[in-house]
């Protein structure tokens, strides 16, 4: 017999002045290979029409449907049911702004994180549309690629020790990303330049060690090399021994 | 109260078209603000997979390509439907792109000088890759195409090109106003002057005024039942320029299935699956596309090879399951490296979403609605016909390189490089207008808008007793049951009348929720009336052309009809009509006349006029539908083209 599900669903619309947080249950019967994409689109559409949550591409490379699952930060459209007991909680992911019910401003943050580690290619070259390609051997190309598959779900932050106690904190997804410019030989910054950035509290020595960022992330991103990296980096630049080439040789992934 | 918000260029989605499109106009020197119903790096364009078309024939199997061989791809692909000076810009442009995304970032899989192992065609060889060419951007094979050209990123192409195009935006600071959807246009019947925006945090309306709107909103796929689209493709920028009753829609009939859509859940797992050697086998795990295809087998174009995998299934060769008959993709033979590196998003689906292993298993696919090749009519500068400074790009828009089909790999191309293209020429156009600051229209606009959504949250529209949730499910399967992959005249119509039907039913739309806020049953409430729309759009074009041409099949006309058929359908939505007007253009100067394929087998009624009698109508029939005279005049770079090729003759 198909099991009865209680999803205990966070509700809260906080541009209304009359709506209190806090839980709601709601009854779904099991269907086979139920995720939550499905059973919260049910939801919405037989009880609760005004429930807010995101999905977008349903199949795991938008990082839309970050959410807590049964208190832990996951997608939403990954997670199946049969893998859940019954009674199934879900509340927004601490650490960004609340939108409503399900719902997080993780575009804002997003946004604000790339541009505080400056995202993107620092190279006085010109672009020459005349030109060949500059080549690149493909273990560097695939080892930039293994950094560049963080999908900014926000799962690592919401799972942080540290960033859910101060909102500096650039956490995983900002320290991967600086690795995967750090990693990419077309990038011209070196130890150096991200030693302001990444040396302090608010970068790879704010962090506890408890290492929430690397059981959740659902792209598996090698955060522990990332942070070991980094900090071992960090630690030679201010020692006075950084090499100036050493970004194109992170020995972390293979 | 609303607030209003001005500025130089406005663009309405930020996937990939729009991102490029909002940088070429910012280079030009106009202020941009990129409007999007999600942060940009959820859009669509994030999801594809396996790879943009590129003719520069780095690796062995790419040797001796060209751009004149990818044009020629592309418009076989089209099956001549498509405009092929259009195919040609993009098939020119296309090298250019794909090194200035190597240049900004971009992670590309690169070429390994040496023996490397491939599986073409069922059968395992080695190929000795060029040295010479040892760290330029590698290719896959793909369907419906001459040489290897596709560049790729593993299976994350959309992921990193996204990623990449969306550091550029924020490098050069251009505004992004996420969780924004632009629920109607701002025009005085000749000129489009910006937008009425909801806002989707807190439900507010909002107007943003331009003097260039570019609507980049992707395609309209939700309105299908079973679509490898994301949840927001449901047609919102091809629906507010239909709206306006003056801009037509061209060739909406022209919807592409994906041969390999999962079963259940359709997510799309990509063509570089059969690219790299991934086989299809029906219910005795037979191999039965050579027996179709002799010549390109599993790798024929996407129409030939779903409309193939549907007459299989027909023929009482699919595998039954609960959620209907599929066939099997077998990977298997690629080995676990192959699949955990270069397919790893495939074997995460696979393995999240199915519980299959595709190392070991077989994956159910079956064919899956995937891309619309229809949208905004645009003329090759990107401008929508009928309205001054409405713009559209990639796959909201009939640009049309693709015609009646196309190719795998050339949809996530023709974003960037339309983006590239039409962004350069919109920007030039935009810092040439001075700004209508039209603030009493703007008003009437949003005032309009307030008041539908006021009644929706009030005692409901018209009678106020239908459910918009019912009302979709409605649209949804019957798009799906009547206007899929094969086609019939008796079907269509019914298709035609119960959308008829639904769009009325949808003008007294009730909520049962009163949320003012970031309300989602307000959100679809507004969208449904105009994806109606769309897919009244969609089934009125598959009723009324008569003939089988890429993915518009129909059973009672087989045969592509040149005679009759040579064109592209606009179809326009005058205001208060119960259904739309159809129209008929040229599909554009030909310099391929129509022939054969290569694949596919279908037979075609010939062409009457000669090439030269077509030609010289183009232009004429195109001003006669609201076409806007392009930066380059028309036929300017095919006649330079022409030129060139006489003076290396002599």
């Amino acid at each position: 017999m198909a099991r009865q599900l209680t999803f205990r669903i966070f509700r809260y619309d906080p541009s209304d002045p009359g709506s209190k947080p806090g839980f709601v249950d709601y009854k779904l019967e099991e269907t086979p290979r139920l995720n939550l994409f499905v059973a919260l689109h049910r939801i919405r559409e037989q009880q609760a029409p005004d429930l807010q949550f995101d999905f977008v591409c349903r199949a795991g490379v938008c990082g839309s449907c970050g959410m807590m699952i049964n208190g832990r930060p996951t997608l939403g459209c990954r997670t199946l049911t049969a893998e859940l007991p019954t009674t199934i909680t879900l509340a927004p992911m601490p650490a960004f702004k609340l939108i409503g019910d399900l719902s997080v401003d993780t575009g804002t943050w997003f946004r604000g994180m790339s541009e505080r580690v400056e995202s993107w290619i620092h190279t006085q070259k010109k672009f020459d549309p005349t030109a060949e390609e500059e080549r690149m051997d493909n273990e560097t190309a695939e080892k930039i690629y293994e950094l560049d598959r963080c999908i900014e779900c926000g799962c690592c932050i919401a799972g942080c020790g540290t960033a859910n106690i101060r909102d500096d904190f650039l956490g995983a997804t900002a320290l991967n990303r600086i690795g995967r410019f750090m990693l990419d030989p077309r990038d011209e910054r070196d130890s150096e330049d991200w030693f302001e950035l990444v040396s302090t509290d608010e970068g790879v020595f704010g962090c506890m060690g408890l290492m929430g960022c690397d059981d959740v992330c659902p792209k598996e991103l090698p955060l522990l090399e990332v942070f070991a990296y980094m900090r071992r980096r960090m630690t030679e630049v201010a020692r006075g021994k950084a090499k100036p080439d050493a970004g194109t040789c992170l020995p972390v992934i293979n | 109260m609303s607030g209003l918000i001005t500025t130089d260029v406005l663009v309405i989605g930020a996937g990939l078209a729009g991102e490029r499109a909002a940088i070429s106009a910012a280079a030009e020197g106009n202020e941009v603000v990129i409007l999007s119903l999600v942060p940009p790096r959820r859009s669509h364009s994030c999801a594809a997979q396996g790879g943009m078309q590129a003719a520069l024939g780095n690796c062995a199997k790419g040797e001796g390509d060209s751009e004149e061989l990818h044009w020629l791809d592309t418009v076989k692909g089209s099956d001549w439907g498509c405009d092929q000076e259009v195919a040609r810009i993009f098939a020119d442009t296309a090298p250019v792109a794909m090194r200035e995304m190597a240049h900004h970032g971009v992670p590309w899989t690169r070429v390994k000088g040496g023996p490397a192992d491939y599986f073409i065609k069922g059968k395992k060889v080695t190929l000795e890759e060029p040295h010479d060419k040892e760290g330029l951007i590698m290719h896959r094979d793909f369907g419906g195409v001459s040489r290897w050209r596709t560049c790729y990123t593993a299976d994350g192409t959309g992921h990193t090109v996204l990623y990449t195009m969306d550091n550029m935006v924020v490098q050069l600071g251009i505004t992004v106003h996420d969780r924004m959807e632009a629920i109607s246009l701002i025009h005085d019947g000749t000129r489009c002057l910006g937008a009425v925006v909801r806002c989707l945090r807190t439900g507010a309306l909002k107007s943003y005024l331009a003097k260039a709107t570019v609507i980049a909103t992707g395609g309209f796929g939700r309105i299908y039942k079973y679509s490898t689209n994301a949840i927001i493709n449901q047609g919102t920028g091809q629906s507010i320029a239909l709206d306006t009753g003056i801009v037509p829609m061209g060739n909406m009939e022209s919807v592409q299935f994906h041969p390999t859509g999962i079963v259940p859940t359709d997510i799309l797992v990509t063509e570089g699956c059969r690219g790299d050697g991934g086989l299809l086998l029906d219910v005795d795990e037979y191999r039965f596309m050579p027996d179709y295809e002799p010549e390109k087998q599993e790798l024929a174009s996407r129409d030939v090879v779903s409309r193939r995998m549907a007459e299989h299934i027909q023929k009482g060769k699919g595998v039954p399951s609960p959620d209907g008959d599929h066939l099997w993709l077998d990977l298997r033979h690629l080995g676990e490296q192959h699949l955990r590196t270069k397919l790893r998003e495939v074997y995460d689906i696979c393995m999240y979403f199915l519980g299959v292993n595709p190392i070991k298993e077989l994956v159910p696919v079956r064919p899956t609605q995937h891309y619309s090749m229809g949208g905004i009519r645009v003329n090759k500068d990107g401008h929508a016909y009928g309205l001054e400074g409405l713009w559209s790009v990639g796959e909201s828009a009939c640009w049309d390189m693709h015609g009646m089909n196309r190719l795998g790999g050339n949809s996530l191309a023709e974003t960037v490089v339309a983006g590239m293209f039409c962004g350069e020429r919109l920007g030039q156009w935009a810092s040439k207008q001075t700004l209508s600051l039209d603030a009493g229209l703007a008003a009437k606009a949003v005032a309009v808008q307030q008041e539908r959504i006021d009644a929706l949250l009030g005692d409901g529209l018209g009678q106020a007793n239908e459910n918009a949730d019912e009302l979709l499910n409605i649209m949804q399967e019957t798009l799906q049951d009547k206007v899929g992959i094969f086609r019939k005249g008796d079907e269509l119509a019914e298709a035609v009348d119960t959308l008829r039907d639904l769009y009325q039913r949808a003008q007294n739309l009730k909520l049962r929720s009163s949320t003012r806020g970031a309300n989602p049953e307000v959100a679809l409430a507004l969208r449904l009336p105009g994806m109606i729309k769309l897919g009244l759009c969609v089934a009125k074009g598959a009723l009324l052309r008569t003939e089988s041409r890429g993915g518009h099949s129909r059973e009672d006309y087989p045969e592509r009809n040149d005679k009759e058929w040579l064109n592209r359908t606009l179809a326009r939505w005058p205001e208060g009509a119960a259904e739309p007007d159809i129209s008929y253009e040229p599909v554009g100067l030909l310099e391929s006349p129509p022939g054969h394929r290569g694949y596919g087998g279908a037979t075609n009624i010939p062409m009457e006029q000669s090439v030269q009698e077509y030609n010289d109508n183009v232009k004429q029939e195109w001003i006669k539908q609201g076409w806007h005279e392009t930066a380059t005049p028309i036929g300017a770079e095919l006649k330079e083209m022409v030129e060139y090729a006489s003076t290396k003759e002599s």
